[in-house]
């Protein structure tokens, strides 16, 4: 027991009250508000964030069961200063309209283009095992988590296309 | 109460569906392991996630159907925290069940089920019973079943027991709040497959939406011919009852069966022979005969 996570980098303690989401201490007790809250019962995706290298809802986890964990939310992939290639892509691509879903979008495609390069598999896969590639297809049902109230569907999977299309080997 | 991934049991309780006093949080107890067994099998930790279960080597090569049917269920975030244990947990999405201003006799016995003569399209067409009609959500489990694994399960004092998870999920009788058989005291530790047995290994999830979407008829499905006759046909169903649903007659009657489309209705008339809609889920019924016929004209290769 550590008593601490890791949020981009930085330790904190864990928040006093063992029932706050781990969205609402991100939010909340760290003032990182770029992790947004859509519907809070993980059906939509905008609170997804990075722990320990995997992409979860955290309004669907507490703080407090992430003890020593490692987290990365939206602020730690980029900056306006130095934007992370999906985050360079979505202005690119204009794949946002309200820009409320961006944020979850962006920490699952981020996520999600490791897991293709990794060969994991999804329901749209052909195979269960071989090479992955991000065409459409498999990057609609990789994001299937992350909705999009504004529609800009097509110009996410866009911005993820360039992106994907430019770490090819 | 223990908490895993927690991602229904947080939802049931900013519902307050659930009201526990205490979580346990269990993440670090081990358990995560997908192991060979000594048979041939394989073991699956009770806290291994269903994505570690998904993409296991040995899951894809030797039971493909478990990895398309975790691949079916839910989103890429809710699958990476989602554990064996609590996916088998997992409770109703019945509307009446998740809204605690509506009667449930899950949720509050003896309130009444509001589903019965209500809005019922996720609803259950085998195995009610005049309290509930509720369905099981998960696609893992509908796999697992197919599979006929088993669940292994730690008894107070130390013990352990192992149920079939054909006989792990209840159906509603006179108690629905049970939703399946656990003890006070016990905990799921892992599941159980039997040896590999190959064969053609199909999940076919009817829903809504194409992704993102519980099961309106699911079908798991391990089909085996020689010399054009069924030598095997292990099927379950998801989105028909308060459990996956297996009935053995269905391989009785396929095994050593030609294919044809006359076939297949006979196994769609076994398997609906007990159905019972409740008007806005009388569509599942010939679902389930369609998508049953398509499963197993894919699976042999024979037309319908």
């Amino acid at each position: 027991m550590t008593d601490h996570i890791t949020v981009n980098g930085s330790s904190h303690d864990l928040p006093g009250d063992p029932r706050v989401s781990l969205l609402d201490f991100l939010r909340q007790d760290l003032g990182l508000t770029g992790t947004k809250k859509g519907c809070d019962h993980g059906q939509c995706g905008a609170c997804t964030v990075i722990v320990n290298g995997m992409r979860i809802n955290s309004c669907l986890t507490l703080a407090a069961m992430h003890d020593g964990d490692s987290v990365t939310t939206i602020e730690g992939l980029g900056t306006p200063d130095a934007p992370s290639d999906l985050q360079k892509a979505f202005v690119a691509h204009d794949g946002y309209q309200c820009g409320y879903c961006t944020p979850g979008q962006i920490c699952a495609a981020t996520a999600m283009l490791e897991e293709i390069a990794s060969g994991w598999p999804s329901d749209a896969s052909e195979e269960l095992s071989g090479d992955m590639s991000a065409t459409p297809e498999e990057i609609r049902e990789r994001m299937s988590g992350n909705l999009c109230r504004c529609g800009a569907y097509a110009n996410i999977v866009a911005a993820i296309r360039d992106v994907a299309g430019t770490q090819q080997p | 109460m223990p908490i895993a991934g927690g991602t229904n049991l947080l939802d049931l309780m900013k519902l307050q569906v659930e009201i526990p006093e205490q979580l346990l949080d269990i993440n670090r107890l081990g358990m995560t392991g997908i192991d060979d067994t000594a048979d041939g099998g394989l073991r699956i930790g009770a806290l291994a996630t269903n994505t570690a279960t998904a993409n296991h080597a040995r899951v894809r090569n030797d039971y493909p159907i478990l990895s398309r049917a975790i691949l079916a269920g839910a989103t890429q975030q809710l699958r990476n925290k989602a554990t064996t244990g609590g996916n088998l947990c997992q409770r109703t999405r019945c509307y009446y069940f998740t809204n605690i201003d509506q009667p449930c006799n899950k949720r509050d016995p003896g309130s009444g089920c509001g589903a019965i003569d209500g809005i019922a399209r996720l609803h259950a067409v085998l195995g009610t019973s005049d309290q509930c009609i509720a369905t099981y959500p998960g696609d893992m489990a509908v796999a697992m079943s197919a599979l006929d694994a088993r669940v292994e399960i730690a008894t107070p004092g130390d013990g352990s027991r192992s149920v079939p998870v054909r006989d792990f999920h209840c159906l509603p009788g006179d108690a629905p709040w049970r939703d399946n058989v656990l003890e006070a005291g016990e905990i799921i530790t892992g599941v159980t497959l039997p040896p590999p047995i190959g064969g053609k290994q199909l999940y076919r999830k009817v829903r809504e939406r194409s992704s993102y979407a519980f099961a309106l008829v699911s079908v798991a499905a391990i089909i085996d011919l020689e010399e054009g006759l069924f030598t095997r046909a292990d099927l379950a169903f998801g989105g028909l009852a308060h459990k996956p649903w297996h009935d053995p007659r269905l391989s009785e009657l396929l095994v050593g069966q030609k294919p044809s489309a006359a076939l297949f209705d006979q196994a769609a008339d076994l398997l609906l022979d007990s159905a019972q809609g409740y008007g806005e889920n009388d569509f599942k019924i010939p679902l389930a005969r369609r998508t049953l016929a398509a499963v197993l004209s894919e699976a042999t290769g024979f037309g319908i």
